[in-house]
């Protein structure tokens, strides 16, 4: 088999496709919290501060999700096509929600009136916290594992089955992540009143965001071997929970000592850490199945052939720097505090 | 009804809809480069304000073919499950290039496109809309690619591990440069330029016959007639190299938009037609041989007929593949008569007084539209039964796990959504363009505002 820096291809995919998705959840992870958040601010001008903070920038997160999917396609069609198929509804809801969300964001501005205002502010807010959510409960299923069949195909029923307690809780979770991370963000890009009452929001963000990963984790240890066996077999890997831990920690302090850009930069570790022992817990399967275990999908039967992955690898290589360039660009001409102009939603 | 049809009808309608937004984006983002570039080379004021409403009216379908785009990709994976395990290997590597390529860099520089006038010098901020510009250029590239792939596959094998059967690629160019892959591509760039200079002139048109915003709405004009112009001759051309390009790879496809049905015999082309598919008969307006003539400049060299295959590997809605293709290319006729009738009376000097010319080009923004729809439905159905050409069944292309009750819901989900979405794009597009490219608050009041604004939260 095929090597590059010591990775089989398919490993190495794992891994490309493991970053843009923690890329992804930092990234539009911020602008969903925020955007859970929305409602809480009363007064109009704050929460066109609160649009405007994400205002240059959601669009662009955005495209993370567009080229994960588009990796997970190109590296892993069967796990894409599995996924996908088998988690339907959630699927379909999510990308209502992201059209609520887009169009929300796109019309609030065009109109004075009070009731189409509030009408987008909260259509946007709900979708903001049910795309959190959502991605959670997917996620969730994942880690649990479905009823895959020896084909590849899924071979549960109902419409619901999607919805159950796991997932439920992972779900949550991630909402009370995200909500915290965007809390941080908006704390960066704002100032005056509607700040103080985002350094209350924060708080409370974060002890929802540690009850209910404390009440998540507790349930993975006691119902989900399959995940928890990683850890009793190496016992090295408990240093990944430790260092989320450890980097939840430190945000209050940081948070307290007004040091936001660092804050933000501990949540984001936290939420990288947090993936990377999803990661470890998964690979190298990419997705249980909970009718056999020899029918898992993995990343060896579940991969595109050498030519495709290597192909591939090239066009990362070649995009991957242009992508971070325009980012730093744009995420620098709009750095600093919110400024309202005309041309502003 | 099945699953499938369910999901044809899904898919075909998300990806249309999608479809009524990235022509308009692509073509307004060439002539805002044009018209800022005008800017920065005259240093007129008039053309940065026309700039200005356009990234305005650009920033509204711009954000609504994102929204739908997104829909497109996961369909894929929901909808067509075995689809996506039989190209994956293939069809992937255009999928993630266009990701990486092409919407990083649209969305990258949008927002300083849409939010950026007051805070990156002028000519910063053109290169921000030439970026978006080229990102949308990409996006078509990859994406028209990928499909071309399914019309005209190139650059694979079909290996068979276990229990599937799938392409795998073996030659990235080939697959970039399949048989119809550039053809296409210039067609639907043609298509979608055409699309954003009828808009550009419709509106302005109609600012001309209510005589507001007289001079820039001439400028204005005139720049798109231009690229109108160029483009429409330039369909005719792209039209016609595809249905070569048809002819040799696709010769079911090519006989179905002409109702050919014997298997080799002089082929006629038809100007109107109705297809009797039972009776194999066309009735209609045609040139006796023409279509043999268009493909071989000899009006008795026989052409494949839809015949020569097995029953079911051919097409099976003729009439509607064959009415769907000649809407378009009247309408492409219609567009080329119309642009140089507006070239004409401009060098006359007559085209901003008489109304009724102004009246055509204000309602003509549809027959572009109509044409892009029809273009593709006409392209997709005539490729059926296959979704793979040759290599694989759309029967066989579904998500085997997916009920029927489950693709109903997102069908009527969809559908209400887009409807309420699109009764919200119009309205605002009719607002923007009734409120026009001038603000209603005097410049200096406006910035006096902002800076207020600015002092305010500055503290
Ligand atoms: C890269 C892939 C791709 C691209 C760029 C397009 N399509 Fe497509 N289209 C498909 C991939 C596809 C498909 C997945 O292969 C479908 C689904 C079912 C089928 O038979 O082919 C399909 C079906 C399909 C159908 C249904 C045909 C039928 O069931 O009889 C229509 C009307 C369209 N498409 C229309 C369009 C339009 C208006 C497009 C312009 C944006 C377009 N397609 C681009
Ligand atoms: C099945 C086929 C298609 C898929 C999967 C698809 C996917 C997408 C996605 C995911 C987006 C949003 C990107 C973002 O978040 O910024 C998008 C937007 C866009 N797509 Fe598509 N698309 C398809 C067909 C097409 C076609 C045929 C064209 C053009 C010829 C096109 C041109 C664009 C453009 C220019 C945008 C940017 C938004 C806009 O300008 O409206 N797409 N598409
Ligand atoms: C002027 C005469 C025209 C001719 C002879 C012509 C010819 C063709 C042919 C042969 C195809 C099928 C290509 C294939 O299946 O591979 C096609 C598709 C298409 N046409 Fe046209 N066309 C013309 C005008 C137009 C106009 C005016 C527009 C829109 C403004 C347009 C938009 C499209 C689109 C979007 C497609 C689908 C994409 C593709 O397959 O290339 N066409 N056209």
């Amino acid at each position: 088999m095929e090597k590059f820096l010591g990775f089989d291809y398919p490993t190495l995919w794992f891994l490309v496709i493991g970053g843009l998705f923690t890329g992804y959840a930092i990234l539009d992870g911020f602008d969903f919290g925020a955007g859970a958040w929305h409602l809480f601010f009363k007064k109009e001008r704050n929460r066109r501060i609160a649009l405007n903070a994400i205002g240059p920038v959601w669009d662009g997160n955005e495209v993370w999700l567009v080229i994960g999917g588009g990796a997970l396609f190109a590296g892993f069609p069967v796990m894409y096509a599995s996924l996908f198929s088998a988690m339907y509804i959630p699927f379909i809801l999510f990308l209502v929600f992201i059209i609520f969300r887009a169009v929300s964001i796109e019309f609030r501005s065009k109109e004075e009136m009070n009731w189409w205002r509030k009408m987008w502010d909260i259509s946007y807010s709900i979708s903001s916290t049910m795309l959190a959510f959502l991605l959670g409960v997917v996620l969730g299923n994942v880690l649990q594992g479905i009823s895959i069949g020896e084909d590849f195909q899924y071979h549960g029923d109902g419409f619901f089955e999607f919805l159950n307690p796991y997932a439920l809780m992972v779900g949550i979770t991630t909402l009370a992540l995200f909500m915290t991370h965007g809390a941080i963000y908006l704390l960066m890009k704002t100032e005056g009143r509607m700040y103080e009452k985002l350094t209350a929001l924060l708080r409370n963000g974060m002890i929802f965001f540690i009850v209910s990963f404390s009440i998540t984790t507790l349930y993975t240890l006691l119902y989900i071997p399959h995940l928890s066996d990683t850890f009793k077999s190496e016992k090295l890997y408990f240093i990944i929970p430790l260092l989320a831990f450890l980097s939840i920690a430190n945000i209050p302090r940081l948070v307290s000592k007004k040091k936001y850009r660092m804050a933000f930069i501990f949540s984001s570790l936290t939420m990288s850490f947090l993936l990377i022992l999803v990661a470890v817990e998964l690979f190298p399967t990419l997705l249980y199945s909970t009718i056999d275990p020899s029918f898992d999908i993995t990343i060896y039967n579940a991969a595109s052939s050498e030519k495709a992955l290597s192909i591939m690898l090239t066009i990362a290589a070649i995009g991957t720097p242009l992508v971070l360039i325009y980012t730093i660009f744009v995420y620098s001409t709009f750095k600093g505090k919110v400024q309202l102009d005309d041309t502003s939603y | 009804m099945d699953v499938e049809i369910l999901s044809r009808i899904q898919f075909a309608f998300t990806i249309a809809f999608h479809y009524i937004y990235p022509p308009l984006s692509i073509g307004l983002g060439l002539l805002m480069v044009i018209m800022e570039s005008q800017y920065i080379r005259t240093g007129k004021k008039e053309y940065e304000t026309l700039a200005k409403f356009w990234t305005k009216i650009f920033g509204l379908t711009f954000g609504v073919g994102v929204a739908t785009g997104i829909v497109m990709e996961f369909e894929f994976g929901t909808n067509w499950a075995t689809y996506s395990r039989f190209v994956g290997d293939v069809f992937g590597s255009a999928l993630a290039a266009e990701g990486i390529f092409a919407f990083a860099l649209e969305s990258g520089f949008l927002g300083i496109l849409l939010f950026g006038w007051n805070r990156v010098k002028p000519w910063v901020h053109l290169v921000s809309t030439v970026g978006v510009f080229a990102g949308s250029m990409f996006s078509a590239i990859w994406i028209v690619v990928a499909n071309s792939w399914q019309q005209t596959p190139a650059g694979y094998h079909i290996v068979s591990t276990g229990i599937e059967t799938r392409a795998e690629i073996t030659d990235f160019w080939a697959m970039v440069f399949n048989p119809s892959s550039m053809d296409r591509l210039m067609h639907v760039w043609f298509g979608a330029f055409i699309a954003g200079a009828f808009l550009v002139m419709s509106v302005h048109a109609y600012y001309l016959l209510t005589n507001r915003h007289v001079e820039i709405s001439k400028k204005a004009f005139k720049l798109a007639l231009v690229v109108a112009t160029v483009f429409s001759i330039g369909q005719l051309v792209s039209g016609h190299h595809s249905a070569n390009g048809v002819a040799e790879n696709q010769p079911a496809k090519l006989a179905a938009f002409e109702g050919h049905f014997e298997a080799e015999a002089p082929a006629d082309m038809y100007i109107l037609g109705w297809v009797d598919k039972e009776e194999q008969k066309v009735t209609g307006l045609k040139m006796k041989g023409g279509l043999s003539f268009l493909l071989h400049y000899d009006f008795d060299t026989p052409v494949t007929g839809l015949n020569a295959f097995p029953e079911d590997e051919r097409p099976p809605a003729v009439n509607a593949v064959f009415q769907f293709y000649h809407i378009m290319v009247t309408i492409g006729m219609l567009l080329i008569a119309l642009t140089l009738l507006g070239c004409f009376m401009w060098w006359r000097g007559k085209l901003f007084n008489r109304p009724w010319i102004l009246w055509i080009f204000t309602i003509a923004v549809l027959l572009p539209q109509i044409s892009n729809q029809l273009g593709w439905f006409a392209a997709e159905m005539g490729r059926q039964p296959w979704v793979v050409y040759g290599l694989l069944r759309t029967t066989d292309a579904l998500s085997v796990s997916v009920s029927e009750n489950q693709v109903l819901f997102s069908l009527i989900l969809f559908f209400v959504i887009y409807s309420i979405l699109f009764l919200l794009f119009l309205y605002l597009l009719d607002k923007k363009i009734r409120h026009g490219p001038y603000s209603e608050i005097p410049d200096e009041g406006r910035s006096l505002q902002s800076d207020m604004a600015d002092v305010v939260s500055r503290k």
